[in-house]
């Protein structure tokens, strides 16, 4: 827990200073867009941080969700009775593509930046090779009300987040949770005590899918259909994953700290965006702070070979 | 930057510093490339067609020479195991500032090349220090580098800028018989690349820092200025395919680097030509020949009139394939 700390500290620094430049943003409506906004990220960072933290990428999340966007705005159709059907295909569409990377890496023993690149490749290029190179179709209005509606004044995508995270937390503190971390922190002893390895990591492929899918059905709802939904996502997902303090090379780190380094990646924005440093210099004042923040020892990385493997 | 002042300097010719061979993969990359171009072959005879005319190979040449030459110092960071994903954003800004340094004047071609290499060193050097000094994951400290470039980019630019004097365009388009010039540029920063990794010392302690960190420092290897060095030839490197582009265009481009996506392809190029993405294994035969072969395998869509899309799914499954097969070859424990 130590290691997380300082992330939270950042957080609610970045807080507070949001609400300083614009007070109304501590009550709750606006409080809730904001978690709204953030909720695919988070998502999507508790996913990939299954994946880091049992020591491997996966940078074919971003062209994942941007397939599944796509592909359900063709099947939909604009038909609210294609919407369940498409919906529950999703959810299986993702851990499955999970599944794949997961193989791939662990049977055939590429490494996951590699398999995940290919995916991201094979992803992008299948979908739109199907769809004729520009998004069609569209997304029911049913489809659209889980990114965009709520609750009475929660937005489901919160509440769908809140899920999310009950799940992981219980998911780290299961068995499992324990099995993964000793996986990433060094293979060969985890497997010599009877960790399967292979498995371990490959659940986690999956689980880094089905976050990419649970992304999708929201970001689909939230900003519509576009061949862009996607793109950048992986990146912004393993930035905050990093951010939470977790060690790339895996083994070390929390899920929660992961979350909330997501949370701080789009505060981070909303800040910037206040400050009408938007467009333009945003992403250099983001690439300043990333590296500031994982140098100054919000992480501090294990002293072993920092290699990408 | 990581040096350890108890620890005196080994004599340079240690075993152990000594350049692993490049081994199975490069040839293996060589061989698909080969069986590609045969393969090839035989299909465009069986429809009648010719593969391989001199316009095809011409081709082949002028559209992998960028890409190669982005791949050869992409090579000496992974080789160093570190990795550049700033490379592509880069490019664009070379681009740009060779193409509004030269604003069209033959006169200032000269100081144009040097600003490039000066501001793309840089760059890398600020890479390489992030990375050795602020310790820094490669992944996460050259993706910052890269962003802050972007952010630069998008608050000058719009769009294209600048522009390059007719002398300038002949690098991108003037060829010596059947060899375009931007493919002697290639040959010559692959040749130089071969010559530094096998034959100087620095080259040598590249195999070594990536292979093993902690064992090239306790053989009195600086590693921290081993890393930086990989990182200002790769950034080096970018710089003169920022140039080439900006040859061939006439003009500088802020998403010349991007649209190309010089960073992901440039990786799956050095992998596919066996190197080891952890480090210490491989070389530069290796990457010539896996930016020949996606670039051959280019010129078989194109011929058979593929869409572009189709592309990146063979791209794809070839990379996996490629890395399975040397996943097999390779009996790590």
């Amino acid at each position: 827990m130590k290691r997380a700390l300082p992330i939270f500290v950042v957080l609610a620094g970045l807080l507070v200073a949001i609400a300083v430049a614009n007070p109304y943003f501590l009550e709750p409506p606006s409080l809730l867009a904001f978690v709204k906004r953030a909720a695919p990220l988070v998502i999507l960072a508790a996913g990939q941080y299954f994946v880091i933290v049992s020591g491997e990428f996966d940078l074919s999340v971003g062209s994942l969700v941007t397939a599944e966007v796509v592909i359900a705005a063709r099947l939909i159709d604009g038909s609210a009775a294609a919407t369940w059907p498409v919906l529950a295909l999703l959810i299986v569409l993702g851990p499955l593509v999970g599944l794949v990377n997961g193989t791939v890496t662990t049977v055939l023993r590429v490494p996951s930046f590699i398999t995940t690149l290919a995916m991201l490749l094979i992803l992008s290029g299948a979908v739109f090779l199907w769809t004729g190179g520009a998004p069609r179709g569209a997304l029911s209005p049913q489809f659209r009300e889980l990114g965009r509606g709520g609750l009475g004044p929660v937005p489901w995508s919160a509440l769908i987040l809140l899920a999310a995270a009950a799940a992981a937390i219980w998911v780290m503190r299961s068995g499992y949770g324990h099995r993964l971390i000793a996986a990433g922190d060094n293979d060969r002893a985890a497997a010599l005590s009877g960790v399967h390895v292979a498995r371990v990591r490959t659940v986690a492929f999956m689980v880094s899918g089905l976050s990419a899918a649970i992304a999708a059905i929201l970001l689909g709802g939230f900003a519509g259909v576009s061949a862009q939904v996607g793109q950048g996502l992986e990146f912004q997902a393993i930035t905050a994953v990093v951010l939470g303090g977790v060690a790339l090379g895996g083994g070390r780190g929390s899920v929660v700290a992961a979350m909330a380094g997501a949370f701080t990646l789009e505060a981070l924005f909303t800040l910037l965006n206040l400050y009408g440093i938007s467009g333009a210099l945003e992403p250099a004042v983001q690439g300043v702070i990333i590296i500031a923040a994982v140098a100054l020892g919000a992480v501090s990385l294990p002293r072993r070979k920092a290699a990408a493997a | 930057m990581t040096g350890q002042p108890r620890l005196r300097p080994a004599p340079a010719r240690l075993a152990a510093l000594r350049p692993l061979p490049a081994g199975g993969p490069a040839r293996a990359v060589y061989l698909a490339l080969a069986l590609l171009v045969v393969l090839g072959w035989v299909l465009f005879a069986l429809r009648g067609e010719q593969f391989l005319t001199m316009e095809n190979i011409v081709g082949i040449q002028q559209r992998s020479a960028a890409l190669g030459i982005v791949a050869i110092g992409q090579t000496m960071v992974i080789l160093a195991g570190s990795l550049d994903l700033s490379v592509a954003y880069l490019i664009s800004l070379t681009s740009l500032v060779a193409a509004e340094t030269m604003a069209g004047g033959d006169g200032m071609v000269v100081p144009a090349i040097a600003a490039v290499l000066a501001v793309s060193a840089t760059v890398g050097l600020v890479n390489g220090l992030v990375v050795t000094g602020l310790r820094v994951h490669a992944f996460i400290a050259t993706l910052g580098v890269g962003l802050i470039v972007a952010g630069l980019l998008d608050a000058r630019y719009d769009g294209p800028a600048g522009s390059v004097p007719a002398s300038f365009q002949h690098l991108g388009y003037d060829r010596i018989g059947p060899l375009p010039v931007s493919a002697l540029l290639w040959a010559a920063v692959a040749a130089a690349a071969w010559f530094l990794l096998r034959r100087t010392r620095l080259g040598h302690r590249i195999y070594a820092v990536g292979g093993d960190a902690e064992v090239a420092r306790l053989s009195g290897v600086r590693t921290g200025r081993v890393v930086v060095a990989a990182h200002v030839i790769c950034s080096v490197c970018a710089g003169i395919g920022g140039l080439l582009l900006a040859s061939r265009l006439g003009a500088g481009a802020p998403t010349v680097g991007t649209d190309g996506g010089y960073d992901l392809e440039s990786i799956a190029a050095v992998v596919l030509g066996g190197t080891a993405l952890a480090g210490g294994r491989g070389g530069v035969a290796g990457t010539v020949g896996g930016v020949l072969l996606l670039a051959v395998l280019d010129s078989v869509f194109n011929q058979l009139e593929i869409d572009s899309f189709a592309k990146d799914v063979v791209r794809g499954v070839v990379l996996v394939a490629a890395l399975a097969i040397y996943a097999r070859g390779r009996r790590t424990p």
